[in-house]
């Protein structure tokens, strides 16, 4: 009984104490930088085709994913990244630039504990789960479309 | 094709997907790594019942930068493969298709964490 009092008022006390996301600003500010990173990526495709007329779509948005990653990663190098996550929230984690965020933070960060167990193992903290579940959904997919 | 309101959409669609992301990190308190995981195993799901590619023809960027497009890159990957090799397409489509940004993910991150020095975060 007194345990449980004990769990409530230690609830409220947490739930007092974290810092409280306000739903609207933060939806309207994912909106837009998620929406301006997507029109960035467009621009950088249109204008890809239309220096390069011969080159495939395909590898026209290899390249535009490319260099969002590119941005991603060395704005994160610079500090900047991190800023704009806070401010954007979902509108940086969502796009591409969120994935290569979480390959590129982690390496910066477990810098100091070594190159190879520190910076190179630590960079899949949390691109490992998005790698190994889309590689083995897609295998999964891969196994239905082997028998239809 | 180069009108205006292709932006327009590019802008509202990937807009939406992210508004949609922030809320379910409201709602749910999700980390991450969750939410890229479930939008990137959305978009596996999306291409696998074959929706995938006439959104995209619509949506463009929209739906290609969102972390979706990796996951739908990765089963239309492994659908082609299997299509084009059997039962080898099983393993090598998915990472093949996504080979390109995966690399450059990793590689960026290691120049550019070699290269600079980690901020200390403010809480």
């Amino acid at each position: 009984m007194q345990d449980k009092i004990r769990n409530e008022r230690y609830n409220k006390y947490v739930e007092a104490k974290i810092a409280k996301t306000h739903a609207w600003p933060s939806l309207f500010n994912s909106f837009w930088v998620g929406g301006l990173i997507c029109t960035i990526g467009q621009l950088f495709n249109d204008i890809l085709l239309l220096s390069f007329p011969n080159m495939s779509t395909q590898s026209a948005w290899a390249f535009t994913l490319i260099f969002l990653i590119f941005m991603a990663s060395f704005l994160t190098g610079l500090g900047v990244f991190d800023k704009i996550g806070a401010f954007a929230g979902a509108g940086t984690i969502v796009p591409i630039t969120g994935f290569s965020n979480s390959i590129a933070s982690p390496a910066l960060e477990f810098k100091n504990e070594g190159i190879i167990f520190g910076m190179c193992a630590k960079m899949f903290i949390i691109a490992g789960p998005v790698i190994v579940c889309g590689t083995v959904a897609s295998m999964i997919v891969g196994l239905i479309y082997l028998f239809i | 094709m180069n009108d205006w309101y292709v932006y327009l959409i590019v802008f509202l669609s990937g807009g939406l997907i992210c508004f949609l992301g922030q809320i379910l990190i409201i709602k749910t308190k999700m980390t991450s790594a969750r939410i890229l995981v479930t939008f990137e195993l959305f978009g596996v799901f999306l291409a696998a019942i074959g929706l995938y590619d006439p959104i995209s023809s619509f949506c463009k960027a929209g739906i290609n930068v969102p972390i979706i497009g990796f996951g739908a890159s990765l089963a239309n990957g492994a659908i082609n493969a299997v299509k084009s090799k059997g039962i080898l397409g099983i393993f090598t489509g998915g990472l093949e298709a996504t080979a390109g940004g995966i690399a450059a993910a990793v590689f960026f991150a290691f120049i550019f964490g070699i290269i600079f020095r980690a901020r200390t975060k403010k809480f």
